[in-house]
């Protein structure tokens, strides 16, 4: 009970950072106005059946909920930066309890980017079924959970300054390996894609287009990523208690 | 409460090539306040880094009310303002407090430690917001609202002016007289002599005195009384109470003092023609020096 309290002022802190918030929401959606604005009439993408509009906004709901989730990773550099951190190490405030703070802010941000992003498609024509809705949005926030610890453990490794490029080139590497941007279909490239967790989080979105979901391969791959980040996430915050 | 108080043994801590702390022995008991005292880079906060349980040390052991240290911040009884640190954003001061209050399981009134550490008027600004002075009473609020049996300040003044300094220790003080141990850094020896039981004093990685404070000023308050003082003899001054070493400058001489004011009343009663008077107090750094017999 005791953590909730310490919960719900990091929410709290997250929303009050209208920069972070503007930014964090305002930049897919943007992109994606910019992308699928011009297309809006497009309703048969490259033969796929799939119209434009659509076909974009679950490709900006897998990158920019990545983007989100992994966000958490810049604001825990920066409250390193302040010694916060280490403030924090000398309470009882467990481990456990304090990923969970910051899991839950991370998906916070995740789920106003989803709602953001969707209201948009809407805008532009997007019509779902509501099973289609729900299934693609579970299974994107399931996706998730590997991002979360990865988000973490770069803010735990990194400093404010180097961790921004760091989390754009990550995203940008994620997004094109895991074929946000175009679809990886065969060869090597695919078998690299299906390894890594941006390709299954691409997945889940396109159960809103007719995809299958994950495989066992893709649950598997999941499990592992996620089960190695946290390891290293937690390593990382046992070893910074280091004035920085 | 699980009874003793903190043991620091043999405690050693080197990064790279630096001996930040080369073998250091206290033991702290309950309800003392105790200022760690000395220059920058003598190890206090490197000391207290490894008293939270924040540093290993590399050798030696740390214990705090019979436990490792982070057992005793897991059980809630440590409370600590660091050296270095600032607030993070986005909360007002009352949040941030309430927020680190509901960490502990026994907390003190927000409203109480707001008004303690007299943040009353800024309670609703953001911490953002705050000018430095405020920032620092904030921290101390934050390490006081757990209600710690050792509360631990590194240098909690330095960024203050002399009014929120002295207002500082008395709310410090408040706190103390509930039974409380205390242990804080400094490198003011007027704050330990007027705030501390004790005083443990450091220099270059080791303790080079303990004690209470006003043995350690004797020890380290060398004065010298210079005066202006034609044709005098140099024997004559040195056999005035109180006077250590005598040196003559032209018509000027100086007198090292191990107790100046049994000196400085010897000195005028014989020598009524003395002028231009001045006292001065060797500065710590001086003699901590001194004390280690470095002449670096």
């Amino acid at each position: 009970m005791r953590s909730l309290t310490y919960t719900r002022f990091e929410l709290l802190r997250v929303l009050r950072s209208r920069r972070f918030v503007f930014l964090a929401l305002g930049f897919p959606l943007a992109l994606y106005y910019a992308i699928a604005a011009p297309n809006r009439n497009e309703l048969d993408l490259g033969g796929t059946g799939i119209s434009a509009p659509l076909y974009f906004m679950v490709g900006l709901a897998s990158f920019g909920t990545m983007n989100a989730m992994m966000s958490t990773g810049a604001r825990i550099a920066a409250e390193r930066a302040v010694g916060w951190n280490r403030q924090l190490r000398i309470t009882p405030l467990s481990t456990r309890d304090y990923f969970r703070a910051k899991v839950i802010t991370g998906y916070a941000m995740a789920l106003l980017t989803l709602a953001v992003l969707y209201t948009a498609g809407v805008t532009l024509g997007v019509s779902l079924s509501a099973g289609n809705w729900v299934r693609m949005t579970l299974l994107l926030l399931v996706g998730l959970i590997p991002f979360a610890a990865f988000g973490i453990l770069l803010g735990h490794l990194l400093t404010p300054d180097s961790i921004g490029p760091t989390l754009g080139g990550a995203t940008a590497f994620f997004a094109f390996l895991g074929g946000t941007w175009f679809p990886i279909t065969h060869g090597v490239l695919k078998s690299i894609a299906e390894s890594i967790p941006s390709y299954w989080l691409v997945q889940a979105s396109h159960l809103a287009v007719g995809g299958h979901g994950w495989s066992v391969q893709g649950w598997l791959t999941m499990a592992a990523w996620t089960a190695a980040l946290a390891v290293l996430a937690r390593r990382a915050y046992y070893r910074d208690t280091r004035r920085v | 409460m699980a009874s003793g108080g903190i043991e620091l043994q043999g405690l050693h801590k080197a990064f790279g090539p630096v001996r930040a702390v080369d073998g250091i022995d206290v033991s702290i008991g309950r309800g003392e306040t105790v200022a760690l005292l000395g220059p920058n880079g003598a190890g206090k906060s490197t000391t207290i880094d490894m008293l939270l349980g924040l540093l290993p040390p590399d050798s030696g052991s740390v214990s705090v009310f019979g436990k490792p240290p982070q057992d005793a911040v897991a059980a809630g009884a440590v409370g600590a303002m660091l050296q270095t640190g600032n607030l993070i954003r986005d909360l007002s001061v009352r949040e941030l407090v309430t927020m680190v209050a509901s960490l502990y399981r026994d907390p003190l009134r927000v409203d109480d430690v707001l008004t303690l550490t007299g943040l009353e008027d800024v309670a609703r600004q953001r911490t953002q917001k705050l000018s430095g002075g405020q920032t620092q009473r904030v921290r101390f609020a934050v390490a006081l609202v757990s209600n710690p049996e050792l509360l631990v300040l590194d240098e909690p003044t330095v960024a203050m002016d002399v009014e929120s300094r002295h207002a500082f220790w008395t709310s410090m003080r408040e706190f103390a007289s509930g039974g409380k141990t205390i242990l804080f850094a400094t490198h003011y020896l007027e704050e330990a002599d007027a705030y501390a039981d004790r005083a443990v004093l450091m220099a270059r990685g080791h303790v080079v005195a303990d004690g209470p404070p006003t043995e350690i000023k004797a020890m380290v308050g060398t004065r010298t009384i210079r005066a202006t003082l034609p044709g005098a003899g140099v024997d004559g001054l040195a056999a005035l109470p109180g006077v250590t070493h005598v040196e003559r400058r032209g018509d000027s001489v100086v007198l090292s003092c191990s107790d100046s004011d049994a000196a400085v009343r010897a000195f005028l009663d014989r020598y009524p023609d003395a002028r231009d008077l001045e006292i001065s107090g060797a500065g710590l750094e001086q003699a901590f020096l001194l004390l280690t017999g470095d002449e670096e």
